[in-house]
């Protein structure tokens, strides 16, 4: 699916106040294309299994070969995963119906591709970035998946040169949705997070398991590169892109080669091109077919998809709650950015909700978020220990450190009360006398380190504390350190 | 001379050159004699389809499909799958529970 470009239609207001990539005056203009493979148990249009890793050309069937008066029957439950990743992308559902697309290529024996054309199933949605960056979706429509080919002999089994192709139809007719953006993109870290979010939207609602490196979602880019302001440039859709951090560099990689022809005078073809991970670089992928006429009719052997006002608001009652708003509840209770890294990492974990329950039994949000962050595992312990122990924190009692271990302690024993497993480990809160005078005898032993740090040279802080930690075997509190330290300076 | 709405044929409707691609895209190679058949009775269909065009149609719904039939669907549950052995015994080449093809996809530079 080609995307429409269209000069900064529709563009967000407020995207505008956000980073843009920049080289030599020029901008990158990127819209994607993902494809995800469904998670149901069967395929597209026939009942053979949807299952990734199976040994080869076991789940095929009359329909999944093309067979001569095979004729597909439509998945119901591929529809409503559909439908619930356009609900969750704030699209249009709509009626639908399914086109030919026509091309001859080993991988579909029909010779052509169930798709939907000129009415996908959902329209015109967006999605929000955590940073509030906000990318238009065009689309999101069904089609089947095609056959896996394996290329080999030729330059390292890589599709240069290779002697012969190994075809697998397994992946054959299972269910994918080609999520289509607008043209929104400016900065290749935009086009990761836009994956990433999609990624989480797409496992919360159940949609697909969306792992990029067994090809259970698949992006494209098409890259162009402008003046700001100025039309759209020709652009370049970009392929074998197997991970996120490999979208950002192949994204990048284009731009910068597209602003040195413009710079050069020389033009942009319009054309497919494959990312060499090995290289860094794009290349021209040339297809031996001339295959870019794909003879779009209706499908005449599947009749229309009308879900209803009633299915369609029976999904939207059923979605779970999205990545996005359980990161807001955790802004919320912590009082941190919801796009924080801390609160990215825990949410993505699927650990959101632990965190809440630890508030929810009077511990520290934030030293809770901090904790699952570090130590993934404290999600397994019982959330009122976890609440007891960053009280214990947050009052003092325990400095980071030591509550660190003794989380790493409840962890291994399956949960366990802070106070007794501190206690165990001879944890307890060091009387401030204790403490000062450690920090008297340090200031006592460096003398030249305690002159710096007086005359605004924050570096040699680091010696003072360091050897008040190392006298204190580690049990001092870092803060009450710095801050004793400054107290003494003035 | 002209057809039942009383309309002169105009130029064909498509070019020799077009029904020679479609032929390619569809894997049909085609004689002299028989390209220039086909040329000739595409166009007599191209023409058909022009009398439709012909008709004043604002307001009419297209129609997507001949039936009233909306939502045919089955329930999402296996079934039966066809024998690997006895489906690769039908292909010219096979390996590794494979159908083994020539190589379609080149990359330049």
């Amino acid at each position: 699916m080609s995307i429409t470009y269209v000069n900064d239609d529709g563009y967000y207001p407020s995207n505008e106040e956000h980073p843009r990539w920049e080289h030599e005056g020029y901008e990158m203009v990127v819209g994607l294309e993902v494809h995800v493979e469904l998670a149901t148990r069967t395929k597209l249009f026939s009942s053979a299994p949807n299952r990734f890793g199976d040994e080869p050309n076991t789940n095929i069937d009359p329909v999944t070969l093309g067979l001569p008066g095979a004729l597909p029957v439509l998945n119901r439950q591929a529809v409503e995963l559909a439908m619930r990743l356009g609900i969750a992308l704030n699209c249009t559902v709509q009626k639908s119906t399914f086109a030919r697309k026509n091309y001859f290529y080993p991988d579909m024996p029909k010779a052509y591709q169930i798709s939907q054309y000129d009415e996908p199933i959902n329209i015109d949605g967006w999605l929000d970035l955590p940073d509030g960056f906000r990318v238009g979706i065009e689309r999101g429509h069904l089609e089947e998946d095609t056959g896996k080919s394996t290329h080999v002999g030729g330059a390292g089994g890589r599709i240069h040169g290779s002697d012969y192709s190994l075809i697998d139809f397994n992946r054959a007719g299972v269910p994918l949705v080609e999520i289509v953006s607008r043209p929104d993109i400016r900065h290749p870290d935009q086009a990761k997070a836009y994956v990433t979010e999609l990624r989480g939207i797409l496992v919360a609602v159940g949609a697909s398991d969306a792992k990029m490196e067994e090809g259970s979602m698949r992006v494209d880019a098409n890259v162009s590169v402008r003046k700001p302001g100025a039309n759209f440039n020709t652009r370049c859709e970009i392929k074998n892109v197997n991970s996120v951090r490999s979208l950002g560099r192949a994204i990048e990689y284009e731009a910068q080669r597209q602003v040195l022809l413009h710079e050069a005078g020389e033009p942009v073809v319009q054309q497919t091109r494959h990312w060499d991970e090995n290289d860094g670089r794009t290349h021209t992928l040339r297809s031996k077919e001339d295959a870019d006429d794909y003879r779009y009719f209706l499908e005449p052997d599947l009749v229309v998809v009308d879900p209803g006002i009633e299915w369609i608001e029976a999904v939207r009652a059923a979605l779970p709650v999205l990545p996005s708003e359980r990161r807001a509840g955790l802004a919320a209770i912590t009082g941190l950015a919801a796009h924080s890294e801390a609160i990215m990492v825990v949410t993505d974990r699927g650990h959101d909700g632990f965190v809440m329950d630890v508030a929810k039994h009077g511990g520290n949000a934030e030293i809770a978020l901090k904790h699952l962050q570090q130590l993934p595992g404290a999600a397994g312990v019982p959330a009122e220990d976890v609440a007891k122990l960053t009280t214990m924190e947050a009052s003092g009692g325990l400095t980071a450190t030591q509550a660190k271990q003794v989380l790493a302690d409840m962890v291994e024993a399956g949960g366990g009360d802070a106070e007794t497993i501190a206690a165990g480990k001879g944890f307890e809160a060091m009387g401030n006398s204790e403490l000062e005078s450690m920090v008297d005898a340090a200031i006592a032993a460096q003398p030249e380190a305690w002159e710096k740090f007086c005359a605004g040279e924050s570096k040699a802080m680091g010696a003072l504390v360091g050897a008040i930690m190392k006298a204190s075997k580690g049990q001092a509190d870092g803060k009450a350190v710095t801050a004793l330290l400054n107290a003494k300076k003035s | 001379m002209g057809d039942s709405l009383g309309r002169v044929p105009d130029v064909p409707k498509i070019s020799a050159a077009d029904v020679s691609k479609v032929a390619t895209l569809a894997r049909l190679s085609l004689t002299d004699d028989e390209l220039t058949t086909a040329t000739a009775e595409l166009s007599a269909m191209l023409d058909h389809f022009a009398d439709i065009d012909a008709l004043d149609l604002d307001g009419v719904e297209p129609m997507m499909q001949p039936t009233p039939l909306a939502n045919v669907m089955r329930e999402d549950i296996e079934g039966e799958t066809l024998d690997r052995d006895e489906v690769l015994g039908q292909a010219p080449l096979t390996e590794d529970g494979r159908f083994r093809v020539p190589p379609i996809i080149g990359i330049e530079d």
